[in-house]
């Protein structure tokens, strides 16, 4: 008898059954596109995050850089390259002298830190891997210059007399055969590299194009594996050499991006003790990359790092996300801020034109739900009847809402509207690696400016997280509209029901 | 058998207190056929509803067989109606999405029968009232006194003791009404119901048994 009143009730009252259906429909289908948006545009964050952190990385552990302190020669503390050349320095060949030199830091505005910062992430029953790198530039600076002798022949005869000024007044020597001088620098980002292979960090984003990827002999080793893109534009390949921090390295493999980004996080690989040794900065490193065991630990992780390490900037992927700017970010606060609220108020309104169809529906039966009890129905009879009715049109208002929801999200997804996105960093790694609008590289670094700047399509991924919300949301505008229409037939009383239509 | 004791009904109303039954005393042996009437606002609907345990008294009592109703819970008030007492009501009362079958089968959905019962018994209660060709026809595709046999037919379908009607012939033409009499009767002979009629009709009040009339809360017997 439910089934075929609620039945006969729900399709003979079509126009209040459509009303209600369509209301719960374009709510739900609201929610599930805001939700899956929000979840994509999480997706887009990831991405980029990945990028620049690598696969499966849930903490991060820098140290944000300290406040500059004036030096006594007016530089400073910060490790910044700086060349200097003896009087018998460089290959002299018809009055010029050919010099070179390249240097390993930190870079400025990078920070390193103990390296027992990774033994005690390490030691913590919830993490489930950890790994550190050494983030590094390599700066080489090279170049001609007139040879001292010719400066002095040509010039005043006074010793000590600078290149320059000798070519002037000589008019011989140096590249131009004038006395001048030209000089040529390259900056390259290096990234020490854990080659036992833990299951975190940069390389986890890479594939293998070329050659070989580390292994454990290839510690404190003098190999490279290079960014693909980086060996292209520098004409590079496996088994060359690259000299890095003075010293000659074979290059073992290129990789490449498994992500959309057209770089890696940096442009060259080395073992993280040869890094370390080659920088000078033993038993340092810039970033602990760490995995917790559980999705469900990480906030526990992040505060047992914090507390073990009190200096140290211990960042989630959430806190990270902040970092990322461009319309990604701006796609982000929309989601968050205007989805949200148009999704609440669409919800109410619908939810409030169930319960206010659904009551007004029940004061327009009342004579039926009197003549129901008189004949012997109880209130759970009527209120489940009430209730049921609402439900369906709810589940109605559902189906149709996942439907429409599903509709939009492939829309969405086939148009996959383009995000740029940027990973400004604010961790010592990404200032070198991701880079941050060349503001901390005095020399500007086209490198690691395109590795930091992404365009994402944004994908909205469907998920029976997003279907399940739906549901419940159907289920719950239904029995929210059938609780306060089964509640007002249960409180008609038979008699009064029936007389106030007589 | 009936058994009403002193009851007495008042209603707070704007303009006070309004006394619709005052202490009436009565006696309704099982099976007799009685017509109560008296004018509009005397109190004959609310004595119907007392007796059809949809309101409860202000004071005094009604007992129905062993059943005191003036102090039962309402799930069990809900109980005695569900399967002793049947109603037919002046303006049908059918429900306008069900079909006559459907209308009919509402009656026994309290009762907690299999569907294949109540469709049969729904069934055999139409034809009981003449009406075996239209079981699947909506309220708005009969005629009044063809609603009326349906709201008949529900009342029985669930075989009560006592059948209730509140002007059931108030919304129907004459011959319609003699129709719809003979048909009450017919039932009331066969299956032994107490039939109690609440009517403004003398031409249906002198086929009853015995005539009540209700005047200002309080009933005299009609000789």
């Amino acid at each position: 008898m439910f089934g075929t009143y609620l039945y006969r009730e729900l399709s003979n009252r079509r126009k209040q059954t459509a009303i209600i259906a369509a209301g719960m429909a374009l709510a739900i289908a609201l929610v599930m596109i805001v939700n899956g948006v929000a979840a994509g545009v999480k997706d887009a964050q990831a991405t980029v995050l990945a990028s620049v952190y690598g696969v499966g990385t849930d903490i991060t552990i820098t140290q944000d850089p300290a406040q500059p302190v004036e030096g006594e020669e007016g530089q400073t503390q910060q490790q910044q390259p700086r060349f200097e050349f003896g009087a018998d320095d460089g290959e002299t060949t018809d009055g010029t002298t050919a010099i070179s030199q390249s240097r390993l830091t930190s870079g400025i505005a990078s920070t390193t830190f103990d390296a027992d910062a990774l033994t005690t992430a390490q030691g913590l029953d919830t993490v489930a891997a950890a790994t550190a790198t050494l983030a590094l530039t390599n700066v080489s600076f090279s170049g001609e210059v007139a040879a001292p002798d010719a400066a002095t022949e040509q010039g005043t005869g006074q010793e000590g007399a600078v290149p320059g000024e000798g070519a002037a007044q000589g008019g011989r020597g140096g590249p131009d055969g004038a006395g001048g001088s030209a000089f040529d620098v390259d900056t390259f980002t290096v990234t020490g590299i854990d080659v036992a292979g833990e299951s975190v960090g940069p390389l986890t984003s890479v594939e293998l194009v070329d050659g070989r990827a580390f292994e454990t002999s290839d510690s404190d080793s003098n190999v490279v594996i290079l960014d693909t893109s980086y060996a292209t534009t520098s004409s590079l390949a496996v088994d060359d050499t690259l000299e890095i921090g003075g010293e000659e390295f074979t290059i073992i493999g290129t990789v490449t991006s498994t992500s959309s980004d057209a770089t890696t996080a940096s442009n060259t690989y080395i073992p993280l003790d040869t890094a370390q040794r080659v920088a000078d900065l033993e038993g340092q490193v810039s970033t602990v990359y760490v995995q917790a065991a559980s999705s469900t630990d990480i906030a526990s992780v992040q505060s047992a790092l914090q507390t073990a390490l009190p200096d140290a900037s211990v960042k989630t992927q959430e806190d990270l996300a902040s970092s990322v700017s461009g319309s990604l970010s701006t796609a982000s606060d929309l989601v968050g801020k205007l989805g949200t609220w148009l999704s609440i108020i669409v919800l109410a309104a619908a939810f409030l034109i169930s319960v206010l169809l659904t009551t007004s529906g029940v004061a327009r039966r009342t004579r039926e739900f009197g003549t129901l009890k008189a004949i012997g129905w109880n209130n759970g009879a009527v209120v489940r009847q009430v209730a049921g009715e609402s439900l369906v049109q709810g589940a109605i208002g559902g189906v149709i809402g996942v439907v429409v929801g599903l509709l939009g999200i492939l829309s969405i997804n086939l148009i996959a509207p383009v995000l740029s996105a940027s990973a400004v960093a604010t961790t010592a790694v990404a200032g070198q690696g991701a880079g941050q609008g060349g503001g901390g590289n005095r020399f500007g670094d086209a490198a690691t400016t395109a590795a930091a700047t992404t365009d994402i399509a944004l994908q909205i991924p469907v998920t029976f997280g997003i279907i399940g919300i739906a549901v419940v949301l159907a289920i719950a505008g239904g029995l929210i509209a059938g609780a306060f229409g089964g509640w007002r037939a249960a409180r008609l009383r038979p008699a009064e029901a029936l007389r106030s239509v007589a | 058998m009936y058994e009403l004791n002193e009851l007495t009904k008042t209603y707070e109303t704007k303009r006070g207190t309004v006394t619709a039954l005052n202490k009436v005393s009565l006696t309704i042996p099982t099976g007799q056929m009685v017509a109560i009437q008296g004018p509009t606002g005397g109190g004959k609907s609310t004595l119907l509803q007392m007796l059809g345990a949809l309101e409860r008294p202000t004071s005094g009592t009604v007992t129905l067989g062993d059943d005191e109703l003036s102090k039962m819970p309402d799930s069990r008030l809900a109980e005695i109606r569900a399967r002793t007492i049947g109603f037919v009501f002046q303006g049908f009362n059918l429900i306008p999405t069900l079909t006559a079958q459907e209308n009919v089968e509402t009656a026994l959905a309290p009762l907690g029968l299999s569907s294949q019962d109540r469709k049969s018994r729904a069934t055999a209660a139409l034809e009981k009232v003449g009406l075996g060709e239209r079981l699947t026809h909506h309220p708005s595709e009969l005629s009044g006194g063809q609603q009326q046999r349906v709201a008949i037919a529900r009342a029985l379908v669930k075989e009560p003791t006592v059948l209730l009607a509140d002007e059931p012939t108030g919304n129907l033409d004459e011959q319609t009404r003699d129709e719809i009499m003979e048909l009450l009767e017919g039932l009331w002979r066969d299956q032994g119901l107490t039939l109690i009629i609440v009517t403004h009709d003398s031409a249906v009040a002198k086929r009853a048994e015995r005539r009540l009339t209700l005047k200002h809360g309080a009933v005299t017997e009609k000789k």
